[in-house]
């Protein structure tokens, strides 16, 4: 359950090993979350990231649960063994995903597959899975990690793009679908943030990192946003953006 | 589905609601609730999530919905009450007050249900006295979640009786119940009136070896914000019921409770900030006479003083808040003061801060009163750090030996529930005899871990 000072008591973060994933869980656990789940493919890796917040809350019960995250089929097996291990999911935080920044899909095409199973095809089974459970619970809040990069799809990694653009507008419809279930889903579409994913990239303007982020997701799970942005004048931006006539956004540096 | 929350508008959740006070139609909605349980509600006064069931069922029991409407008997020659659990202080005091007949028990809102007032063993000025409203129930009747009813008093089922009593509605639904009334002569109070300049003054005129065991009704209120040599000072109002004679009215029972006006709903957040409860306090403070002062007041004014703003609770606007109330023993004031001193160091305002000595334990394992000063401070629920600051005094408070009250509860632990009540686990045993299913379930017993969360959630 949430507490009356906004402190959900059981946390999941599905990409365990997320860096904004893990920013979020340092500024959302604090005294009166009594369990919190990491579910990752590496859980050894888990394990290092959990160590951190157990020290500093030491009555903290940390389960972690493995899963393949392109391996869309298992994500509701995943979320029983979740909701096995700690009962009630108050706060499920989605940070999977992938980048793969760089990668040649016109010389191999069907490599996209496997990043549009994370990014996509599971997120969206997991989001299902979640929201019927939450439905249940008659409360409970979902926090999806999308992306900007979803606003206005760009060249250089459209197959990213196009997921985060189809995840976010999942997200969206499946939170309108749960108005008045007690339960929703919180949006969060941050920018360019500096992590190891983004490694050897160039800075795009308004670059933040999981700090900011988290803070901002922090934030908005305490209020009835929707949708949140990091850094919050990206809306303005891509307001801006979005709505460019085809020739200028096609001239710009981006 | 129908969204609830607490009086302190947090943590709302959503459930489905049946409103009924009839045995049969609660009895067919227990057989058809599934996994998330079921819940009693009356009123909605407790400020946390006691009466609401996130995905399950939540019986919501009201005079509004009883076609009987107000179904009370009274004994005028016994003052035996007999009650259905669903009608509120508010009506019996309308309807006995005129007679000669004061509930032995009120809190400081009159707007709660018998039911609720037993669930939650409600205690009031006179807990030093009089103990708590579960010593006053003579006998209940009580459904189970088998749909059985079954009936309970100290002398015929103890174990059970005291298990309902500040059972937080986890044992079953309260139906009916007889409560002995307390025999008055007048509707007016003689209530003497005493500013204390600070804290030292506060404890030792409400300590038990000066008068206070005196006066039937004791209580202080207590400025938070109030720093340096007049930190916790405090004005103490204490009385008892007037006699006819003193009674300055031609009719010595006239009970007249009106509801004087309403919040309005657009309350923004942040509205009762520290600068505007300083302001309050300082004429809050300044209003009381500085020298004792005797005077006559109603019911109303003494002890439901809050209940003349309809809905004061939206006056935190939207963000709602919280309420906070502990207890430590008598000879820990340092605790009070060192939390007294955490709070105000944080700058964290509290409209209302009440400090009242309190009187023995009753035989109720999860009834919060025992010997000891309680303290209770309310304050918003959108306060940066209140979380962290919570935990800080939370602590202070157990170490000490001290407990929070449940019926209020926004923040405590499972742990801070099993340190601060020691008879918690015998309490747990009677309730799973009572309740073999496990149906019973609210909020509040969920994040304190008040029923067994693996059966289910």
């Amino acid at each position: 359950m949430k507490n009356g000072v906004g402190v959900a008591q059981n946390i999941v973060l599905f990409g365990g090993t997320s860096e904004i994933g893990q920013a979020i869980l340092r500024r959302v656990v604090k005294p009166g979350v009594s369990r919190l789940v990491l579910v990752s493919r590496d859980i050894d890796a888990a394990i290092q990231v959990s160590q951190e917040l157990v020290g500093a809350h030491p009555e903290l019960d940390v389960h972690h649960v493995r899963y393949e995250a392109s391996d869309a089929a298992s994500m509701e097996h995943v979320v029983a063994e979740v909701a096995d291990a700690i009962g009630d999911i108050d706060v499920a935080v989605v940070a999977q995903g992938l980048l793969n920044e760089g990668a040649d899909y016109y010389a191999n095409p069907s490599s996209l597959i496997d990043l549009v199973n994370v990014n996509f095809t599971g997120e969206m089974v997991l989001l299902y899975a979640l929201a019927s459970r939450m439905r249940q619970q008659g409360y409970g809040k979902i926090v999806v990690l999308s992306s900007v990069a979803g606003e206005r799809v760009r060249r250089g990694n459209p197959v990213y793009g196009a997921t985060k653009a189809g995840i976010d507008g999942f997200a969206l419809a499946i939170d309108h679908e749960l108005a008045g279930s007690g339960a929703s889903v919180l949006v969060v579409r941050p920018g360019f943030v500096t992590t190891k994913m983004t490694t050897g990239m160039k800075k795009a303007p308004l670059s933040t990192d999981p700090e900011t982020v988290a803070r901002i997701v922090e934030k908005g799970i305490s209020s009835d946003k929707k949708i949140v942005w990091a850094p919050a004048p990206l809306q303005w931006m891509f307001l801006i953006l979005k709505n460019l006539p085809i020739v200028i956004w096609r001239r710009l540096p981006i | 589905m129908q969204r609830l929350s607490g009086w302190g508008r947090t943590a709302w959740t959503v459930a489905d609601v049946i409103s009924s006070t009839d045995e049969n139609t609660i009895r067919n909605t227990l057989t058809g609730v599934g996994d998330r349980g079921a819940i009693a509600r009356g009123l909605g006064r407790s400020y946390g999530a006691a009466a609401q069931n996130a995905g399950g069922t939540v019986i919501e029991m009201t005079s509004e919905h009883d076609p009987l409407g107000v179904d009370a008997v009274l004994d005028p020659l016994s003052g035996v009450l007999d009650v259905a659990s669903s009608v509120s202080l508010d009506s019996i005091l309308r309807m006995c007050v005129p007679r000669g007949w004061f509930v032995p028990v009120t809190p400081g809102t009159r707007f709660v249900t018998v039911g609720g007032a037993i669930a939650s063993d409600v205690h009031g000025k006179n807990h030093h006295i009089d103990g708590s409203f579960g010593q006053h129930v003579l006998s209940m009747t009580v459904m189970l979640s088998s749909g059985e009813i079954v009936e309970m008093s100290p002398e015929s089922n103890p174990a059970w009786f005291w298990a309902t009593v500040g059972g937080m509605g986890l044992t079953g639904i309260v139906l009916r119940a007889s409560i002995q009334m307390l025999s008055i002569e007048s509707s007016k109070v003689r209530v003497e009136t005493e500013r204390l300049a600070n804290f030292d003054a506060v404890c030792e005129a409400m300590s038990g070896d000066g008068e206070d065991d005196s006066y039937r009704y004791s209580v202080c209120w207590v400025d938070l914000l109030a720093t340096g040599s007049s930190m916790g000072r405090g004005v103490l109002t204490r009385g008892d019921h007037a006699s006819a004679s003193e009674s300055d009215d031609d009719d010595p029972l006239h009970y007249d409770p009106r509801l004087r006006v309403s919040a309005p709903g657009w309350v923004p957040n942040g509205l009762l900030n520290k600068l505007s409860i300083k302001a309050f306090n300082e004429a809050w403070y300044r209003k009381a006479p500085s020298n004792r002062h005797v005077g006559l007041e109603s019911i109303p004014a003494f002890f439901h003083p809050l209940d003349g703003v309809n809905k004061w609770n939206r006056l935190y606007g939207p963000q709602g808040f919280i309420q906070y109330q502990f207890i430590v023993p008598l000879d820990r004031t340092d605790v009070l003061r060192k939390v007294i001193e955490t709070f105000s160091s944080a700058g964290v305002a509290s409209f209302l801060a009440v400090l009242k000595r309190m009187g023995s334990q009753n035989l109720a394992p999860l009834s919060f009163p025992t010997e000891g000063w309680t303290l209770t401070l309310d304050m918003a629920a959108g306060i940066k750090g209140l979380a962290e600051l919570l935990s800080t005094v939370d602590a202070m408070v157990l170490d000490a030996g001290g407990r929070h009250y449940l019926a209020k509860d926004s923040h405590a632990s499972p742990s801070a529930v099993r340190r601060g009540y020691p008879r918690f686990e015998e309490w747990m045993t009677t309730r799973d005899a009572m309740d073999p299913s496990g149906l019973w379930r609210s909020d509040l017993a969920r994040r304190l871990g008040l029923v067994d969360p693996r059966r289910n959630s």
